[in-house]
C-alpha cells in the first residue's frame, strides 16, 4: 500500500531524513521510533505534506501512485490521515462543522453525494462512541481549550469519521494519562482491518502495549537503522536508545 | 457585446460580482456644488421651503468647514465640483406602486437579488430601494400601514409627515456635526424613513438597499429611523456599486431615535466596489451613523459587515440618554489588496445603569490598512456605566496592516470599563490542518475567517449571515498560497 524508497528531505537546507526505505501492507501497523531529532515526525510531516518540508530525492508510492506530487488536501482524500502531535486550534469553528466541510470535500473528490444534516449526524453518533467522546465537545471550538486528552481523542475521532486507507499516528500518546491513553489505542483498534494500515510514531514503548505493531523500525540520523517485531520495542525500552546508537556510529566510522 | 468583452467582464464579475452599470435615461443636476444646485435639487423634489431653509443652512455651515484629516486613511482627495450631486432615474410619473416602477429598474434589483415582487413576504422582509440618488420603491407599505408604520422613501415622508420629519431630522446627526454629515444635509437626495409607533413590534425585517449606477454622482442618502416607546424594529441595509476608474462618492448620513423600552436593531451589510487589484477606483465611504437611546431601558444595535468601498470612514454610535439604555456595537470589517477602512464606535454613556458593549472583528488582508477606532465615554452622572470592548485583529501575508485606536473617557468613578484585544494571523499551521482534513486552502480560510468573525455574523438576520459569509470568502480570495 505505502512503498518509500530512499527517501531525502530537509528543512532550510539542513537535511533531516537520508534515505529511508519502508514497505506498509494493507492490514498492517508500524510502529517507527527513535530518539529525540531523529527525524520521526519529519517522516510523518513530509508523507502529509506539509510545505517547510523539501524532498530532495526519493520516491513514495500510496496504492501505487506517486504520492509526493499531489498536494496535502489531495492526499488526504485519497486515504491519508495524519494525527498531529499537537492538534490546532481554530476558533468559532465547531468540531462539528469542521469535519463536516472536511467529509464533505473528501466525498466530493471521490465522486460521492454530500452527507446531509441526518446522516452526518447518525455517523457521528456512531463514532462517537469508539473514542468515547462527548458530544458538547464536538460543539465547542476545534481544540480550544481542550485538555491534552481532549484533542488526541478528538483526532482519533476524526479518523473514524474519515475513515482513511492510512493513518500516521504521531506521538498520539504523549501528554496522555494511562486511561486516555487505553481509550484512544481502543479506538484505532477498533478502526483497524485488512483494508487500512497505520503507522505509529512514538518515542516509548508505552502506546504499543496497547496498538500492538507488526513490525518496529527504530530511526536514527535520518535513517531506519533497525527493523523487527514488538520484541524490538520491548529491548529498546529495557535498554534504551544508547546501544543503536554506538552500533550505527561505530559502523559509521569504519 | 463581442464574446471575448462577455468573457471578460465574466472575469471581472468574479472579482466584484455587482460591478456592472445599466444605461437609462437620468435626471441630473449639473455638475459641481453651489447654492443653486441645492435649490435645483430642492425644486426637483418639490420640496417645502421649511426644507430648503435646512438645506442652505447647512451649506453654509459646510462652507466654514474644512475636510477632516484625523483619520488613518490616505487618499486624494475628491474635487466636489466636479462631482454631480443629483441623478435620478427618469420616470414619467412618481410611481404609486410596484407595478408602476420602470421595469427596466426591477431587472436591476433583480440583478442583485433582490425580488421587489411581493414574494418577499415569504421572507418577511420589506425593502425600500435606492437607485442613485433617489428611492425607486417601497414593497409592503400596505402590510406595514395596518400596524401604523410607517415605511416609505424620505422624500415621501417630507411630504406626507412633515411633523415627523421636522420634528426628527437633524436631532441624531446635527448638521454642524462633521463635514460629510453638513454636506448630506445641504444635499441628501433620499432616503428610507420608518417610524414605528408606540408599542408596535414590527412583523418584518426592514431593508434598504442602496445602489451607485450613475458615473461622477455621489450618494447622499439619509434614513431616518424612529422608534417610539416600547416598539421594535429590525432594519438591514445592504449596498453595491458598478465598478469604475475614477472613485465614487458615498457620504450618507443615518439617525435612529429610540423611546423608552423600545429596541432597534441595525443590520449592514456593506459592499461597495473596492477598487480593483491595484487600488483604482472604488467608493469613498464617509458616513455618519448614530443613535439616541433617548428613553429609559432603549436599546439600540448596531450590526455591520463591511468588506467594500476604496476607504470607510464610519462610526455607528450609541448616545445612552435613558437610564438603563443599552447600546451595542458588532462589526466586521476586511480589507484586502489597497483597501482602508478606520472604523469603530462611540458609546456616550448618560444615563445612570447604561451598558455598551463592543465587538470589532478586523481582516486584514493584501496591501490594506484597517483600523478600529472607539471611544467609551462616561459623563458625570452616568451612575453605574458598564462597557466591555473586544477588539481583534486577523492579519494574513505580511503586507497589510491592523490598528486600534480605543479611546476611553471616564468622568464618573462607578463606571466598570473593560478593553480586550488579540491579534493574531492565520497560521500556515491553521491551513495545513484544514488540508490536511481535506479542506482545500481558500476553504479553509473562509472557514477559519467565518469561525473568526462567528460572534459579529451571529447577531445578523438568518439570511443576510448567509450572505455575509459568503462576502467574507469572496473578498479574501486569493489572499492566502
Amino acid at each position: 500500500m505505502l512503498s518509500i524508497k530512499n527517501l531525502h528531505a530537509s528543512i532550510e537546507g539542513t537535511p533531516i531524513l537520508r534515505g529511508i526505505n519502508l514497505e506498509v501492507k494493507a492490514g498492517e501497523v508500524h510502529a517507527i521510533m527513535g530518539p529525540n531529532g531523529s527525524g520521526k515526525s519529519t517522516l510523518a510531516s513530509v508523507l502529509a505534506g506539509r510545505e517547510e518540508y523539501e524532498v530532495t530525492e526519493g520516491e513514495v508510492l500510496f496504492q501505487g501512485k506517486e504520492l509526493l506530487p499531489l498536494s496535502p488536501e489531495d492526499r488526504a482524500r485519497k486515504g491519508v490521515f495524519l494525527a498531529f502531535q499537537y492538534p490546532i486550534e481554530i476558533p468559532g469553528v465547531s468540531t462539528t462543522n469542521f469535519l463536516r466541510t472536511a467529509l464533505n470535500q473528501v466525498r466530493e473528490y471521490r465522486g460521492q453525494e454530500p452527507l446531509d444534516a441526518v446522516k452526518f449526524l447518525s455517523l457521528m453518533k456512531e463514532k462517537m462512541a469508539l473514542v468515547e467522546i462527548d458530544q458538547k465537545l464536538l460543539s465547542r471550538s476545534l481544540n480550544e481549550g481542550f485538555s491534552g486528552g481532549e484533542k488526541k481523542r478528538n483526532e482519533i475521532f476524526q479518523m473514524a469519521m474519515l475513515n482513511p486507507i492510512l493513518s500516521i499516528l504521531d506521538e498520539t500518546d504523549s501528554g496522555l494519562d494511562i486511561d486516555a491513553l487505553r481509550i484512544v489505542s481502543n479506538g484505532v483498534n477498533k478502526l483497524k482491518s485488512d483494508k487500512n494500515a497505520t503507522i505509529v510514531v512514538t518515542h516509548y514503548q508505552r502506546l504499543l502495549d496497547y496498538i500492538v505493531p507488526d513490525f518496529v523500525h527504530v530511526l536514527y540520523k535520518g535513517r531506519i537503522v533497525k527493523s523487527g517485531t514488538k520484541e524490538l520495542a520491548l529491548e529498546l525500552e529495557e535498554k534504551g536508545y544508547d546501544w543503536i546508537k554506538e552500533e550505527v556510529d561505530s559502523t559509521a566510522t569504519v | 457585446m463581442s464574446k471575448d468583452n462577455q468573457i471578460l467582464e465574466d472575469l471581472n464579475s468574479k472579482e466584484y460580482e455587482h460591478g456592472w452599470s445599466v444605461n437609462f435615461e437620468t435626471d441630473e443636476a449639473p455638475i459641481g456644488l453651489n447654492e443653486d444646485i441645492i435649490r435645483w435639487i430642492s425644486t426637483k423634489k418639490e420640496e417645502p421651503s421649511w426644507l430648503l431653509d435646512w438645506r442652505l443652512k447647512a451649506f453654509k455651515i459646510w462652507q466654514g468647514m474644512t475636510e477632516p484629516n484625523w483619520s488613518n486613511v490616505n487618499y486624494l482627495k475628491m474635487d466636489l465640483q466636479a462631482l454631480r450631486f443629483y441623478s435620478a432615474p427618469k420616470q414619467s410619473k412618481k410611481p404609486k406602486n410596484i407595478n408602476e416602477v420602470d421595469p427596466e429598474l426591477i431587472a436591476i434589483y433583480e440583478r442583485l437579488g433582490i425580488s421587489l415582487n411581493e414574494q418577499k413576504r415569504l421572507q418577511g422582509i420589506a425593502i425600500d430601494v435606492v437607485l442613485d440618488s433617489v428611492s425607486v420603491a417601497t414593497t409592503f407599505k400596505e402590510t406595514l400601514g395596518k400596524l401604523g408604520i410607517i415605511f416609505c422613501s424620505f422624500s415621501e415622508a417630507v411630504k406626507e409627515h412633515p411633523e415627523l420629519i421636522q420634528k426628527y431630522l437633524g436631532l441624531v446627526v446635527p448638521m454642524t456635526d462633521n463635514y460629510y454629515a453638513a454636506l448630506n444635509a445641504a444635499v441628501f437626495s433620499d432616503g428610507s424613513f420608518c417610524y414605528i409607533p408606540k408599542g408596535v413590534r414590527c412583523p418584518m425585517e426592514l431593508s434598504t438597499y442602496f445602489r451607485i449606477n450613475a458615473a461622477n454622482t455621489g450618494q447622499f442618502e439619509r434614513t431616518l429611523i424612529v422608534a417610539d416607546d416600547s416598539s421594535y424594529v429590525s432594519y438591514l441595509e445592504g449596498c453595491t456599486a458598478p465598478q469604475r476608474d475614477e472613485n465614487q462618492l458615498h457620504a450618507a448620513v443615518v439617525e435612529i431615535y429610540a423611546g423608552a423600552h423600545a429596541e432597534v436593531k441595525y443590520s449592514t451589510v456593506q459592499n461597495w466596489f473596492p477598487g480593483d487589484k491595484d487600488g483604482k477606483g472604488g467608493i469613498y465611504n464617509f458616513v455618519t451613523k448614530r443613535g439616541i437611546c433617548a428613553g429609559d431601558h432603549s436599546k439600540i444595535s448596531w450590526t455591520q459587515v463591511e468588506t467594500g468601498s476604496a476607504v470607510t470612514w464610519k462610526y455607528p454610535s450609541c448616545i445612552l440618554k435613558g437610564d438603563y439604555s443599552i447600546g451595542e456595537f458588532y462589526s466586521v470589517a476586511v480589507t484586502n489588496n489597497f483597501q482602508q477602512a478606520d472604523t469603530g464606535t462611540k458609546m456616550i454613556h448618560i444615563g445612570k445603569n447604561t451598558k455598551s458593549r463592543i465587538v470589532s472583528k478586523g481582516i486584514s488582508a493584501g496591501k490594506s490598512q484597517n483600523s478600529y477606532r472607539g471611544q467609551v465615554q462616561v459623563m458625570k452622572r452616568a451612575h453605574n456605566a458598564r462597557n466591555f470592548s473586544q477588539c481583534d485583529s486577523l492579519l494574513m501575508g505580511n503586507q497589510c496592516g491592523a490598528h486600534t485606536f480605543p479611546y476611553i473617557d471616564i468622568a464618573n468613578p462607578s463606571a466598570k470599563v473593560e478593553h480586550e484585544a488579540t491579534t493574531s494571523k492565520i497560521g500556515e499551521d491553521q491551513i495545513f490542518y484544514c488540508n490536511q482534513r481535506g479542506i482545500a486552502t481558500e476553504d479553509a480560510v473562509a472557514l477559519i475567517v467565518n469561525g473568526y468573525a462567528k460572534e459579529v455574523l451571529n447577531q445578523l438576520p438568518m439570511e443576510f449571515a448567509v450572505e455575509a459569509q459568503k462576502l467574507l470568502a469572496l473578498t479574501l480570495e486569493g489572499s492566502v498560497g
